[in-house]
């Protein structure tokens, strides 16, 4: 059979069955708006599931429709949730009392005249001679945000793993020297150590040195295991709940 | 027989009718009777409730560490408190403040029974809850029984909140911020040609020293406006532990400047040890040219600030510059406004640098979208209809990292993956030909870079674990010896 009739054959099926699910869902659920939403979310994420066999039109109207929606949402988002109570408001309370009243009512602080300096200058990249000046603008953000990482980094990966590494070796409570405690404590002190060599760039990994970076990869090899199925579970448990809606909310086949 | 009964029921009927209509009269009466006596048992219960004995205030001191309006208190529990709650049922905490020559105490709040501290805060002047610093207080504490029955502590004080300038709870975090900060003063004065080594060894720890001594003095003189003689018994201690932290910095600035001025030298070239993610880089890209097929550059999720970001910055330019001597063609879809305004110079300096400057499209490096699983619906779909011959994801992921991995597998691009997020690596590590983990990420960018800054960066930063395996070792040691120092040393207490 030509392709172009197994298309055209394939889109009536489609669209004869969407037509079918809003009827029923509506019927169902006495409410036509529930039937499209039901319909379309159902319909959007088969389509999405699609990719699985290859990527066909279906996909890419889900895509291009998911993109650009999530685009527009979060152009929006950040226009009434960082501009006009971040900036705007600040500036000129007065200017959002009809959409954000409890902000009105404060005090104007013009230290936000800088930021509003800055992404006036990050808009200088749009001009064709003075896109130079939006570097300023970019080398602020990155400055100051890389420097309050810093602080951050250190105390969160620095100072407290050496804090956390510094355990006794020899796991004592009240009833003696626990076996499991101090093997659990020289394991750990070891594949800190062993790893720590793994990630050493100086030296060759030959010999004992060698040794010990191999102890450090199986350590950090065993770690991700660990993550690995971990994470999968928590993966399978997002494909539970769109399976949920697919054969629950929209099919009605499970409670 | 049966109608005598009968009978007999008959006249007994008028006198049952009469006995339930009384009932109602009948019950009512011992009723009253009852409040009755139970009045006389309340007044009489009323002095069977003694006062408790007094909480003692131990301490009553301004809260260490913070900006002020907070004062912490602690006291010994009241001899009569059993823990039970079923005599002293908890504490009121008053605090007073002096008004026209007298204390006016106000109460701030009951705690439980068995609660022996609390901490008592406000806020600035015009808040809702004022409370002034450098103002003086007064704190009593009351032993509760029963509503009425309460025993009041002695009066403490006078004591002031007080704001605090350095956060000796974070003392580790200070010392290790120094140091850190030492490598970039020491990258910006060897990489900007200012001086040279020499003289910079010379110096430099002359400078820190005066820099730290400047920022004790300026914390002593505001100190000294707060107490007199807090500032003269600062003075030694701020000395011998400003000489301590600079011998420190110093050391470590020696080994950063050494390893920097090593990577300047003609002979002597600094050692990374190959990683194979390194290797497959300009693999990857040769392929690409060979198969007349774009290469895919995800810099991930990350914002331009992120580590992981800019080191993925540093090999986009290098990736970039391969791209324009071999004329292959290049994606870049961004996930963040401000990450593609930077790859887009990041790659436009990249073609000038090789020499092509009008081959550089700007649409190469382009946003797509800021919700995750959109923009991977949207670079799967890449993968699969442009079918890029390699793919980077470098940078930093969440759990988008399998889609794409997995999707570029099936697409048979040749896949070099690199991120410092611990939980993502497993999935890079089973989808892609070649993952860089972790600090390799950072060790890839100073290689592929060859900046003498970041390659003398990445050496101190060995030396760095060096030390950091000696402290460990040390600190084991003595911790299993029941000596833990060095765990309070490396504590940080917010």
């Amino acid at each position: 059979m030509n392709p172009k009739t197994i298309k055209l054959i394939i889109f009536i099926v489609i669209l004869t069955s969407i037509v079918l699910s809003v009827y029923f869902v509506s019927m169902d659920r006495d409410s036509i708006r529930e039937g499209i939403f039901v319909t379309s979310a159902a319909f959007l994420t088969l389509f999405i599931m699609s990719f699985l066999y290859k990527d066909n039109p279906y996909y890419k109207f889900a895509e291009h429709l998911f993109v650009g929606v999530s685009a527009a949402y979060w152009m929006t988002m950040g226009f009434w949730g960082t501009m006009m109570p971040n900036l705007v408001a600040k500036l000129w309370p007065g200017a959002v009392r009809g959409v954000l009243p409890a902000l009105a009512e404060k005090d104007a602080s013009y230290w936000f005249v800088i930021p509003l300096f800055l992404g006036l200058v990050l808009l200088m990249r749009l001009s064709p001679k003075g896109g130079w000046i939006s570097r300023w603008a970019l080398a602020f953000i990155v400055g100051t945000t890389a420097g309050l990482n810093l602080i951050r980094y250190l105390r969160s990966d620095f100072i407290a793993q050496v804090n956390n590494t510094i355990i006794p070796l020899v796991d004592k409570t009240e009833a003696g020297i626990s076996f499991w405690g101090s093997f659990s404590n020289i394991f750990v002190f070891i594949g800190v150590l062993c790893g720590l060599i793994y990630f050493f760039f100086s030296k060759e990994h030959k010999g004992f040195f060698g040794g010990a970076a191999r102890i450090g990869i199986l350590v950090l090899m065993l770690t991700f295991g660990a993550g690995f199925g971990y994470t999968v579970m928590a993966r399978i448990s997002l494909l539970a709940g769109r399976m949920t809606y697919l054969f629950g909310d929209w099919l009605g086949l499970i409670n | 027989m049966k109608d005598c009964l009968f009978q007999m029921r008959l006249k007994l009927l008028p006198l049952a009718i009469l006995l339930l209509l009384a009932a109602p009269v009948f019950a009512q009466a011992p009723d009253q009777s009852g409040e009755a006596s139970m009045e006389a048992d309340t007044l009489q219960e009323e002095p069977q409730v003694p006062p408790p004995a007094p909480p003692e205030i131990v301490v009553v001191k301004d809260t260490e560490n913070d900006h002020g309006h907070s004062i912490d208190l602690e006291w010994k529990l009241s001899p009569d408190d059993d823990g039970t709650g079923d005599y002293v049922t908890g504490y009121e905490i008053w605090r007073g403040e002096m008004v026209e020559g007298e204390i006016e105490f106000q109460l701030r709040r009951t705690v439980p029974y068995g609660v022996k501290i609390y901490t008592d805060r406000g806020d600035t002047d015009g808040g809702a809850d004022p409370m002034p610093n450098d103002k003086d207080y007064w704190y009593k504490i009351a032993a509760v029984a029963d509503e009425d029955v309460r025993t009041e502590s002695e009066v403490y004080g006078p004591v002031q909140a007080t704001g605090e300038w350095f956060h000796t709870g974070k003392a580790p975090v200070a010392v290790a911020v120094l140091i850190f900060a030492s490598f970039s003063v020491a990258f910006v004065i060897v990489a900007g040609g200012q001086i040279d080594m020499k003289q910079f060894f010379v110096m430099w720890p002359i400078i820190f020293v005066l820099i730290i001594w400047l920022v004790l003095l300026i914390s002593l003189i505001v100190g000294a406006s707060v107490n007199g003689l807090w500032f003269l018994l600062a003075i030694p201690g701020a000395f011998v532990g400003s000489v301590g932290l600079a011998i420190s910095i110093g050391a470590i600035g020696f080994l950063v400047g050494w390893f920097v001025r090593r990577t300047k030298g003609e002979d002597a070239k600094l050692y990374v040890r190959p990683l194979s993610g390194i290797n497959a880089v300009d693999e990857a890209i040769g392929r690409a040219t060979e198969m007349g097929k774009p290469i895919l550059y995800v810099l991930g999720l990350g914002t331009a600030s992120d580590i992981a970001t800019i080191c993925s910055f540093t090999i986009l330019g290098r990736v970039a510059r391969r791209v324009a001597d071999h004329q292959s063609s290049l994606m870049v879809p961004c996930y963040d406004p401000i990450v593609m305004t930077v790859a887009q110079e990041v790659v436009k300096n990249a073609y000038a640098e090789s020499g092509r400057p009008d081959a550089y499209d700007e649409d190469q490096v382009f946003f797509v979208t800021q919700s995750q699983f959109a923009y991977v619906a949207a670079v799967n779909g890449m993968m699969l209809r442009e079918l890029p011959a390699s793919n980077f994801y470098l940078g930093i992921f969440y759990a988008e990292s399998l889609l794409l991995a997995e999707t570029g597998s099936l697409a048979g691009s040749i896949q070099i993956a690199g991120t410092d997020q611990v939980a993502q690596l497993p999935f890079f590590i089973v989808a892609c030909d070649y993952t860089l983990i972790g600090e390799e990420l950072y060790a890839a960018s100073a290689y592929l870079s060859g900046e003498p800054t970041l390659l003398g960066s990445l050496k101190a930063e060995d030396w760095g674990k060096v030390i950091f395996i000696l402290l460990v070792v040390v600190g084991v040691i003595a911790a299993t010896a029941g000596w833990d120092q060095f765990i309070q040393w490396t504590t940080v207490r917010l």
